[in-house]
């Protein structure tokens, strides 16, 4: 088999990625390669199929006649094993091989797993495909309680569908703050506080021991000397790049796939984008900076690059970004929590929150919780590194609207 | 693929902030007076009134980052559809949209963006100051670009002249059932006659002389009419060919009402031969025939209004047209095909020329747009049975100074001499009014068109 663009993967680096392509290149074969039995669809999705929110049928982002009108061969349950760069081909868990002439590597990321004695042996469930979800929803009718280990981003949202679900829920985290990836001691202070009154039992800066089989759950001993029973072990610890098919290639790697401001890897006619590569940094070393944004972002770049798109524009580095609803209320995250030499400024009161981070005159961070600001042209500010020496005041009164103000001059 | 979309315009310097088109919105959207609830959010700037609005991208970003599949970009309407029930409200969205087009409001307790109100906005109909418009233009790229294009590439018009645009769109719509007569000018000068032996379009054309351009269209037409074929007998002239040389058989043509369709595109001047002035060339106007020097400031006459002239003819059909207001000339077009099957319609396009006025070749457009906006031509329409009324009134002109600001063959003029362009122009809209004030007393109460 063969293809002049090959795409291995089928989420959002890989989908924006083929849509770059065919906006330069109609008649290129193209064609996208997962592991996976469904269409399309988005791991960001699943803890809202776990909560019955989304139907598992309904979330596709790609269906059969989209491939069609744009010429994309899509092919489901096809696993890459090898990569063979200098026979421009790969191989199948099948046994086929593929040849290419462009290959984007967009596997994306699986869950990753720590070291718990006894884990390998009990029933638990990760949360990272469709059929984990389903599978995930399904546990939960027979659960009364649940231990969810990491309250990330995955595990938080999986704790609140279950308590919601009316499950008694613990949550166990390695370090002493929820969500601390993305906000900082006292905004995730605040997301505890509300998953505390709603009966989450979160357990900070401890984490398992051990975990062994009792009846039809687990029973576990924390770092501290405790222990726990539950009907159900949900491990979220973070995810990791799916690179393990690349032994021998030759493709440099460090966390993810090192790649330059084009998604080109070391190896020619080899690009990579989304949770699988690591990339710039806005501020400094290579990242894999494993959301959503950001796949979308390095999908366009390395499908306008493979297609030989002159109009690329070079990536910019990655920001840390995200948007997390709970119970109701809205959190948002743009950029650095603090860095050496920079100036905090916070804000809000009356069950909101509010963390600005100036550096040099310029935006590196804002974080709010219940209250909106534009992530986009935050997002915008910190990219083009916008003095706002002569606006700080305003800005720090009320960014949402100095925000609008400031891209309504600038870039409107 | 390639498909054109209406859109909303904000004309900033039009708005005074006065927030109805947010409670319209709201009212619209939210069934509430709050605008806080709007999907337009206009806001003071820091210089002048500011706008977040959704632009309805052609490659969104807030689809691509949308999880769930609940934004689509709609391949017939081009909004960017929000379906509630696939939305999860993750707010990804929002961080995909650099212009504030998509907000989370925890009163409506979703995120929100413009949809257009089915193309029909709720809040351009409040907006009493013009401040936000509803631009159609789009269709007529959509129905034209299918169509075949009846002149070859390559065409040599100068950069930026806007008369090669103007042809190609009319002969589109016009289609190949048709004969061209191209007296001198700028357009068989751009090839459009043939060059070395080949045809420049794809119907049959030919070059007449400035003196017989009508008459000799109006004799081929009847020829095609006595062989039984229904033809289009359409006259692409320049002013010169029109208005001095031609005129005496543009005049005999309209007074007899020959069935053709006859487009004056008025550049104000002889603009291929030298740039010598004509009879409509404005007052004041450098031309290489009224120089700057010490005796003369440019033209010391005024040009002489040609439009209105031709509505003296009483011929079917007469109008001036701008190609900055294409759904305007469009309209106009397809009236003048239609009416050219019996009587004679006139068209008088303007045609601003980079090379002759001296302006920059991306400004054609512009200035085309300032024509209009400073008054200082006016787009009407004319017929014997309705009389004269405006097609694109301006309510509140900008001062010509602005528009002469813009061209070269401009530079030199006075104080004196800018007013009393100003005072001309004034008094030919408010001889039109008076037209129109007349027809309009005496259009019949059914209306004929």
């Amino acid at each position: 088999m063969q293809s002049k663009y090959l795409i291995v993967g089928s989420s959002h680096a890989a989908l924006e990625a083929a849509n770059a392509i065919r906006m330069f290149d109609s008649v290129g074969t193209l064609t996208l390669l997962t592991r996976d039995a469904h269409l399309p669809y988005s791991p960001t999705i699943l803890p809202y199929v776990v909560s019955g929110r989304s139907q598992p049928d309904n979330v596709t982002l790609r269906d059969a006649a989209y491939f069609r009108a744009n010429a994309i061969d899509f092919v489901s349950g096809a696993e890459i094993v090898s990569v063979d760069p200098a026979q421009s081909s790969l191989r199948l868990a099948t046994g086929e091989s593929w040849h290419y002439e462009r290959l984007l590597i967009a596997t994306g990321a699986a869950p990753s797993l720590p070291k718990v004695r006894g884990l390998a042996d009990v029933p638990y469930h990760v949360l990272r495909s469709l059929d984990d979800a389903v599978g995930l929803r399904r546990a939960m009718q027979q659960a009364k309680s649940a231990l969810v280990l990491g309250a990330g981003l995955i595990g938080m949202h999986a704790a609140e569908n279950m308590a919601k679900a009316g499950i008694k829920v613990t949550v166990v985290e390695l370090q002493r703050f929820a969500l601390s990836v993305y906000f900082e001691p006292k905004a995730s202070a605040m997301i505890e506080r509300t998953f505390a009154e709603h009966g989450v039992q979160m357990l900070m800066g401890r984490t398992l021991v051990s975990v062994e089989r009792a009846g039809d759950g687990i029973a576990t001993t924390l770092s501290n000397g405790t222990t726990l029973e539950a009907d159900l072990l949900l491990v979220c610890t973070g995810v990791k790049p799916n690179i393990s098919f690349l032994k021998g290639a030759g493709i440099e790697t460090n966390v993810g796939i090192l790649v330059d401001d084009r998604m080109r890897t070391n190896v020619a006619n080899i690009w990579a984008a989304g949770d699988v590569a690591q990339g710039r940094g806005f501020w400094g070393d290579k990242v894999v900076n494993g959301i959503l944004p950001n796949a979308v972002e390095q999908g366009r770049i390395a499908g306008a690059d493979m297609a030989e798109d002159a109009g690329v524009q070079p990536f910019r580095g990655a920001v840390p970004l995200n948007t997390y609803s709970f119970f109701g209320q809205q959190a948002i995250s743009v950029g650095h929590c603090g860095s050496p030499g920079s100036e905090v400024v916070e804000g809000g009161g009356g069950g909101s929150y509010r963390h600005i981070v100036l550096k040099d005159g310029r935006l590196v961070g804002i974080s709010t919780i219940n209250d909106f600001i534009d992530a986009g042209i935050m997002w915008q500010l910190i990219l083009r590194r916008t003095d706002l020496s002569a606006v700080k005041e305003a800005f720090i009164a009320n960014p949402q609207l100095t925000g609008r103000q400031l891209m309504s001059q600038m870039w409107r | 693929m390639a498909t054109c979309f209406p859109t909303l315009q904000f004309h900033a310097s039009r708005c005074d902030g006065c927030g109805d088109c947010m409670t319209a919105c709201a009212q619209a959207k939210s069934g509430t007076d709050n605008p806080t609830q709007s999907r337009i959010r206009i806001m003071p700037g820091m210089d002048g009134v500011e706008l977040a609005l959704c632009r309805q991208c052609a490659d969104p970003i807030c689809a691509a980052n949308c999880p769930s599949g609940a934004l689509t970009k709609n391949a017939e309407t081009g909004v960017i559809d929000w379906a509630n029930i696939k939305c999860v409200n993750c707010l990804l969205c929002t961080a995909g949209c650099g212009y504030a087009g998509i907000l989370y409001e925890a009163k409506i307790g979703h995120v929100t963006k413009c949809d257009t109100c089915d193309g029909d906005p709720s809040c351009v109909k409040v907006c009493s100051k013009g401040a936000l418009e509803y631009r159609t233009e789009a269709r007529i790229f959509n129905e034209y670009a299918d169509k075949e294009d009846l002149f070859c590439r390559g065409l040599a018009a100068c950069h930026g002249c806007n008369s090669e645009l103007l042809i190609r769109h009319t002969m589109r719509k016009v289609g190949p059932d048709s004969v061209v007569a191209a007296p001198p000018g700028c357009i068989p000068g751009m090839g459009t006659v043939g060059y070395n032996g080949q045809t420049g379009a794809k119907v049959p054309i030919f070059h007449s002389l400035l003196t017989n351009t009508a008459t000799m269209l109006a004799g081929v037409k009847m020829q095609y009419n006595r062989v039984g074929r229904n033809v289009t007998a359409i006259a692409l002239a320049g002013d010169g060919g029109t208005s001095d040389a031609g005129f005496q058989s543009v005049s005999g043509a309209a007074e007899r009402n020959d069935p053709i369709l006859f487009i004056c595109v008025d550049n104000e001047g002889y603009m291929n031969t030298g740039m010598q002035s004509s009879g409509v060339t404005p007052f004041g106007s450098w031309t290489s025939t009224t120089p700057v020097g010490g005796a003369m400031q440019g033209k010391r006459t005024e040009a002489k209004n040609l439009p209105v002239i031709m509505t003296m003819h009483n011929c079917s059909y007469v109008a001036t047209a701008s190609t900055a207001f294409l759904e305007d000339y469009y309209a106009k077009l397809e009236k003048a095909i239609e009416v050219s099957t019996t009587g004679m319609a006139y068209l008088h396009v303007y045609a601003p020329c980079p090379t002759g006025w001296r302006f920059p070749s991306a400004m054609t457009t512009e200035v085309c747009r300032m024509q209009v906006r400073t008054n200082f031509i006016a787009l009407w329409e004319y017929d014997p049975v309705n009389g004269l009324r405006f097609t694109h009134p301006v309510d509140r002109p900008e001062p010509i100074e602005k528009y002469l600001k813009l061209i070269g063959k401009y530079r030199h003029l006075s104080k004196q001499q800018i007013a009393h362009i100003q005072s001309t122009a004034d008094e030919k809209i408010a001889y039109l009014q008076q037209l129109t004030q007349i027809a309009a007393a005496h259009r019949p109460t059914t209306e004929v068109r």
